[in-house]
């Protein structure tokens, strides 16, 4: 059936191959009502990656409107706790205070050139559907944004953020009411609305084009990181850190160095209660290779190939799968996917607000959790640049319920 | 031998001068035994082609119905080798009638082409057809079911263009499946006046029979799809006839659900063998 890829690619860049493959992973496993349209994203893309005009406009709203480029700071306190030089790459300052609406303007650009007069996407915890309805008021276009409806009850405020903004957000109440319920909801919507909608795919997964898309559109991470530490350290960092639930914050910080050998490149994954129970959402740790959402990667999933239901105290990495480029870097050894568990990263949250005066998101908690173990692996002393991928506003009453209080 | 079944009897048909009329059940739903026998009598109601359902945890291209079926299934216990066994049992009694799975390609791919490939033509299964599984991916797939005499059946769609369509057409057998609407499943309503110059089209591509299927839910749509097709595909409305048969707070089905879905069926079938006289 999989066999995994183990060759070493000769440039780790060059990917994916023309069919949108990673190795074995990515394609585009979609139904054919949608395949004469992804085909045509492919191309669009394609196109406007190649126009100075695209990426000159892209540059600029990220400039002025997002606020990029955003800053690499040195966290003194936390880089004292774990006896190493921690930089944080601070994508949580960016407006809507995430990484998402980097991938969300450059793709709302493209679903303008491309003539789309309507945008669908899907959210998690509605981060991802935040950013798409900012980027949609701004350009003026409908947005319906799907939700499980289990998320609509545990994230109210960035539902009502999303509504403000003008969105439509459509509850969905099939499965088990969350993020790959919330997918399987937008996809049914493309494909009934196939003449003039655009699916905003908010994490780097999904039929080819969307995981490189995604990546190059978060890319702008990573590009940063390299200029900025080159400039503070005088050289490349000896490890970049960052949490992987889809895996965009992390593919956009990774890509750049991924042919730098000296940099090690650790993602972490959410373990939930633990990999021992069946409450976790670590799809390469404790997943195998299939196909969901139009791509092949490692999902959770039962011996007969039915998908699981994830589980994370953060609603962003509560997915069973993970983009199909982490799945090809995990099997060729190029990235390192450690796990850690809810009340780890319940625990980073609070150090790091104590430590640093910032209140990570909880999907970043995971990756600050770790610092400890990559520390070890990579050496006392060395210079690792961490990617604090959303600020924690949104997840005070989870992590207020979690200890027990009441706000 | 599998693969001449759904041949022959599209050839029978033709012969006939009238469409198949091609009955989708989802296996397991309500339960194993209630849908074997819903799964048993659909002959003799009528229906000359079979599909059978295998649930997925997530069938993105599903409307309402269908979805509801699977996980009804799902909660049943229903698995890949419960739904090859159900053929199986349905072999013992049939040898004729051409039974065509319809599904998602995950579970397929967890248990391996080959395997999977090598015990559906044990079972006596004649065609699969994956609903996420574009002609770009399905290489592999076609390769372990041509073995194994086993025909994948190709989707053509109101999205799929004449530059597309040989590329869809390509290693095609048994029949192709026209998706008649760009939608989900038992949403939206097909018209036979834009069907017929797409099955038209798809038919001189392939040179296979083209079943039409999506948005056919009574009699009177089924006989105006029949005129212009070679086979008449109805899912939603069947699994609505069980879904209505089911105890509203136990969800155990009730004595009738299987005759209220074979008589259904039934009508179905009748309304597809009047529609057209007989020209040959």
């Amino acid at each position: 059936m999989t066999t995994p890829v183990t060759a070493k690619p000769n440039d780790w860049t060059a990917y994916p191959d023309a069919t949108g493959r990673f190795g074995d992973y990515g394609g585009r496993y979609v139904a054919e009502t949608l395949m004469p349209l992804v085909l045509d994203l492919d191309g669009a893309y394609e196109a406007a990656k190649a126009d100075p005009a695209f990426q000159s406009e892209l540059n600029g709203y990220l400039t002025h409107y997002v606020g990029r480029p955003s800053p690499l700071y040195f966290a003194a306190r936390l880089s004292e706790k774990f006896g190493a030089r921690i930089w944080l790459k601070r994508e949580e300052l960016n407006h809507t205070g995430a990484h998402k609406i980097n991938n969300c303007m450059g793709q709302i650009l493209l679903a303008m050139r491309m003539g789309k007069t309507r945008i669908i996407a899907e959210t998690g915890a509605g981060q991802h559907g935040v950013a798409t309805a900012t980027v949609c008021a701004r350009f003026g276009l409908p947005c319906v944004v799907y939700m499980g409806a289990v998320d609509v009850e545990r994230q109210k405020p960035n539902v009502f953020r999303m509504n403000l903004l003008g969105a439509e957000v459509r509850p969905v109440t099939s499965g088990a009411a969350t993020l790959k319920d919330a997918m399987n909801e937008a996809m049914r919507d493309w494909v009934t609305n196939v003449a003039d909608t655009y699916y905003l795919i908010g994490t780097a997964a999904g039929p080819h084009p969307y995981p490189a898309m995604v990546r190059d559109f978060q890319s702008v991470i990573g590009t940063e990181i390299r200029e900025q530490i080159l400039k503070e350290e005088g050289r490349l960092p000896d490890a970049v850190v960052a949490c992987v639930g889809g895996g965009s914050n992390a593919i956009g910080t990774f890509h750049p160095f991924l042919a730098d050998e000296s940099v090690r490149i650790f993602g972490v994954e959410a373990s939930g209660h633990g990999l021992d129970t069946d409450k976790h959402a670590a799809s390469l740790t404790g997943g195998r290779p299939g196909v969901l959402h139009g791509n092949k990667t490692y999902l959770l999933q039962d011996a007969d190939g039915q998908i699981l239901d994830a589980h994370s105290i953060s609603a962003g990495l509560d997915y069973p799968g993970i983009g199909p480029e982490h799945s090809w870097l995990h099997d060729v050894g190029r990235a390192q996917y450690l796990t850690c568990t809810d009340n780890e990263a319940l625990a980073a949250f609070q150090y790091t607000a104590q430590l640093e005066g910032i209140i990570p998101a909880l999907e970043s908690s995971h990756a600050i959790a770790k610092l400890g173990e990559v520390v070890e692996r990579v050496g006392r002393d060395s210079v690792i640049v961490l990617t604090l991928s959303g600020r924690g506003d949104k997840d005070v009453n989870t992590v207020a319920n979690a200890l027990g209080l009441t706000i | 031998m599998s693969r001449n079944r759904l041949d022959r009897r599209f050839a029978e048909l033709a012969k006939e001068g009238r469409a198949a009329f091609v009955a989708y059940i989802m296996a397991g739903d309500p339960n194993a035994a209630t849908a074997q026998a819903i799964l048993d009598g659909l002959p003799a109601a009528g229906a000359d082609v079979i599909e059978l359902g295998l649930p997925f945890s997530d069938p993105m291209a599903e409307g309402p119905t269908i979805q509801r079926a699977a996980q009804r299934a799902l909660k049943a216990g229903m698995t890949v080798a419960g739904t090859l066994a159900m053929v199986a049992q349905f072999r013992r009694r049939d040898a004729d009638t051409p039974i065509v799975l319809m599904g998602y390609l995950n579970p397929i791919l967890s248990k391996g082409y080959e395997r999977f490939a090598a015990e559906a033509h044990l079972a006596g299964v004649d065609g699969l057809i994956m609903v996420d599984c574009p002609p770009e991916e399905a290489d592999p797939l076609a390769d372990a079911l041509e073995a194994h005499d086993i025909s994948l059946v190709r989707l053509a769609t109101p999205t799929t263009d004449d530059k597309r369509l040989p590329a869809v057409v390509r290693r095609a057998s048994g029949f192709v499946y026209y998706v008649s609407v760009a939608g989900v499943t038992g949403v939206k309503l097909a018209d036979a006046d834009t069907v017929a110059p797409a099955v038209a089209r798809v038919k001189a591509a392939s040179g296979l029979p083209v079943a039409v299927g999506f948005g056919i839910r009574t009699p009177e749509k089924a006989a105006e799809v029949a005129r212009v097709a070679d086979g008449v595909v109805v899912g939603s409305a069947l699994v609505d006839e069980i879904a209505g048969g089911l105890d509203e707070i136990s969800g155990a089905p009730n004595e009738n659900v299987t005759e209220r879905v074979l008589s259904l069926a039934a009508a179905l079938a009748k309304a597809v063998r009047s529609a057209r006289v007989r020209t040959a």
